[in-house]
């Protein structure tokens, strides 16, 4: 790119700005005296993030009104989209193909991984156009440019965990036994979370200047679908491919969630590996992404209301 | 005096033409092997620099596209500078645009709850204060309708009432007053006012010269992105309307008359210009203002705005500039259209005045009652002498004004109008 040598030209791709933040201008802010004890900077924690939290609920209440407002059966089209998903993946992978035979509660194995990977495609594909479908708002009014992609990973995140009671209940039908593994669970979540949230912001701020990322992203996820082993176990696939696939973040923490929550016959990345350590690979992944998308979004956010 | 609320430093904002910008992947892959391609800018703001004090109300004054509404994005901090620097102190709030956020499939109450998050309130405090905000924008009974059942008056009724509400240091303004009836805008005017009184510092992007004559201490006035003036509101306001208006000068260069002739190329003069083919129009050389010059009118004054106003007065001064027997005085108003509405002279007033001496200067004050039709008019003033057989100066469209009237007519004036029906 022979950028550097004009000055005027390619503004738009290395925003020559003196700031590198945008200066939003918080209504919540006040200005607080500047020697601060404890309980101060308490007060202004919380006046910091009074504003972008208020920006939050109202989003996501909104996004919740709308989505179901118009629809018969409402809140429960949360529920019954996985579960019809889920029948049809049961039907055809578990009973004609016989997939599952060596699992233990397969059903509950399969259903557990389609509701994971539908909050991972649904909160990227939904947050890549989080930016752009707001644009009337990025140019408008100065607010903090994240809640618009926090808002749909909160409201995606809603519809998980309304999800997961729907496993709950079907592990208690199934009278899946609960071990203390569980208690990995919530670490394993926030691993997830921070993953699919990280990957929206990034793919937010780069849909703004790439119109096409949405089709490849979806061409993406139809390969990751069968590149993560959602609907088949991992034991069909031979070693050295299975330990390739496990390094990818959502294999391994789909993986592992099984583990800890369904049975204890999943293959997870330690035991192909022999180590619990190996995790620092997929972990580290994520943790990369979460500060590269960070990074990329914030340089970006400046020119939001203009590109978007 | 306090450090300036608003200091902006040395703005300009360049931004890339849309159809050169690259959107796609494959667009940004081929321009790696293009090497000769060349972005075109398109500058925006270039160099500007002001400060505003508090309680200032600064009036920003241009046509379209000439980087007003993209200066009040960067003051808002919805845009940032390309280069240059802008500091703001206290708490901003920018209307620059009523009902950011509103959603028609949401009911006109969740629309103020949502409305009012993007101010800065939570719902504790909308709902503190919701009862308030229908009362103002008397929508009492519609609350629980979609909005997209609203009409845009109601809308705008609503968001206003709702933009009310907000705290603020340092406001920001465009446009508002351009959108509802005249009894919106009226209720507008009397919201500015009181803010005006609370110490409130306000920008105020606009084209009403009207309105930065009635409410602004200061304006500015951008121009092909620059600053081409500021300071006093009258008198950039003055500037504006002659910069809209390229009138050729008097007979003699009056001190008012602009400095420079126009650009030709303004979109205005166009107009005008196209307006001359029209057999009805003015001849195509006819000047606005014309006449043998001995005597000249220095300044004409009519308030920008008559709102509950019952009369009108005008007020014009002028300046011999030779020894005159005697002067007659007139003025025309014509409405927007060009329509004469009423005018009288003091010949037909029977009046007369004597004589004036050279460098005698001379105030004339008419009071009209307002019996005007609602919207813009213009005022036309003649100094003759006795007989009206030398014309000293005819000025037409020497200033104008607005009437807002709550009760319209199709006809050029409306007057109160009483009606009484008894049956028997």
């Amino acid at each position: 790119m022979a950028c550097a040598s004009r000055s005027t030209a390619c503004p738009a791709f290395w925003p020559a700005t003196q700031a590198t933040r945008l200066r939003y201008t918080d209504p919540c802010l006040n200005l607080l005296p500047p020697n601060l004890d404890v309980i101060e900077l308490l007060a202004r924690i919380r006046l910091r993030y009074r504003y972008p939290l208020i920006l939050l609920r109202a989003m996501v209440g909104t996004d919740f009104k709308l989505r179901y407002q118009a629809s018969l059966l409402g809140y429960l089209w949360t529920l019954l989209r996985p579960l019809a998903i889920f029948t049809i993946l049961y039907i055809v992978f578990a009973r004609f193909l016989r997939l599952g035979a060596g699992i233990p509660y397969f059903p509950v194995y399969l259903l557990f991984g389609i509701v994971v990977w539908g909050f991972f495609v649904e909160a990227t594909t939904q947050g890549l156009t989080a930016l752009v479908a707001r644009a009337d708002l990025l140019r408008k009014i100065s607010f903090p440019r994240y809640v618009l992609v926090l808002s749909v990973g909160a409201s995606v995140l809603i519809s998980f965990a309304l999800n997961m009671l729907v496993i709950a209940f079907f592990m208690a039908l199934l009278r899946v036994p609960v071990r203390v593994d569980v208690l990995w669970l919530p670490l394993l979540f926030v691993e997830l979370v921070a993953l699919t949230i990280s990957l929206a912001f990034f793919l937010s701020a780069l849909y703004v200047r790439f119109r096409d990322v949405n089709y490849i992203w979806e061409v993406g996820m139809q390969a990751a679908f069968y590149a993560i082993p959602i609907i088949y176990p991992l034991t069909l696939v031979p070693a050295r491919y299975a330990r390739l696939l496990l390094l990818n973040p959502m294999a391994q923490i789909i993986q592992d969630a099984r583990y800890v929550l369904v049975t204890d016959q999943t293959q997870t990345i330690s035991q192909l590996y022999g180590t619990p350590w190996v995790r620092v690979i997929p972990v580290g992944i994520t943790l990369l992404l979460v500060v590269a998308s960070v990074v990329y979004f914030r340089r970006q956010s400046t020119s939001f209301a203009e590109e978007a | 005096m306090a450090a300036p609320v608003i200091r902006v430093a040395n703005v300009s904002k360049d931004f890339l033409l849309p159809h050169l910008r690259l959107t796609t992947v494959k667009g940004h892959v081929l321009n790696l092997f293009r090497r000769s391609h060349t972005l075109e800018v398109q500058h925006a703001l270039r160099d500007i620099s002001f400060a505003v004090e508090r309680g200032e109300f600064l009036g920003v004054l241009g046509r379209n596209g000439s980087g007003k509404s993209t200066l009040l994005k960067i003051l808002a901090g919805i845009y940032m500078p390309t280069r240059g620097h802008v500091s703001v102190t206290g708490k901003l709030v920018p209307f620059i645009e009523l009902g950011v956020g509103f959603n028609p499939e949401l009911t006109g109450r969740e629309n103020v709850y949502l409305n009012g998050a993007l101010l800065g309130f939570s719902r504790g405090e909308v709902e503190a204060m919701y009862d308030d905000i229908v009362a103002f924008a008397e929508l009492e009974e519609s609350m629980d309708q979609k909005l997209k059942n609203y009409s845009s008056g109601m809308q705008v009724r609503i968001a206003f009432s709702v933009a009310t509400r907000a705290k603020a240091d340092v406001l920001l303004i465009d446009e508002v007053l351009a959108v509802g009836d005249a009894a919106f805008q009226r209720k507008c005017f009397e919201h500015f006012r009181a803010l005006k009184k609370s110490d409130t510092t306000i920008v105020f992007v606009t084209h009403n010269m009207g309105a930065v004559r009635q409410f602004c201490d200061r304006a500015i006035l951008i121009e092909e992105s620059r600053i081409v003036a500021q300071g006093d509101a009258e008198e950039i306001a003055t500037r504006y309307t002659r910069l809209l208006n390229p009138a050729p000068s008097a007979a003699r260069p009056s001190a008012e008359a602009p400095d420079q002739p126009e650009p030709p190329a303004s979109p205005e003069a166009q107009l005008s210009a196209e307006a001359q083919d029209q057999p009805s129009a003015a001849a195509p050389d006819q000047p606005k203002r014309w006449g043998e010059g001995a005597v000249r009118h220095t300044k004409i004054s009519v308030p920008a705005l008559l709102t509950d106003e019952s009369t009108l007065t005008l007020e014009v001064e002028a300046v011999a500039e030779e020894d005159i027997d005697e002067a007659a005085y007139g003025f025309v108003i014509r409405n927007s259209s060009g329509a004469p509405v009423l005018g009288t002279n003091s010949i037909l007033k029977k009046r007369s005045f004597g004589s004036l001496r050279k460098g005698e200067r001379v105030r004339v004050t008419w009071s009209v009652p307002n019996v005007f039709s609602d919207g813009l008019h213009y005022v036309e003033v003649v100094i003759a002498d006795r007989n009206a057989l030398v014309i000293y100066d005819w000025w037409e469209e020497a200033a104008s004004f607005t009437v807002i009237k709550e009760e319209t007519t199709p006809y050029i004036v409306t007057p109160d109008m009483s009606l009484v029906v008894e049956k028997e």
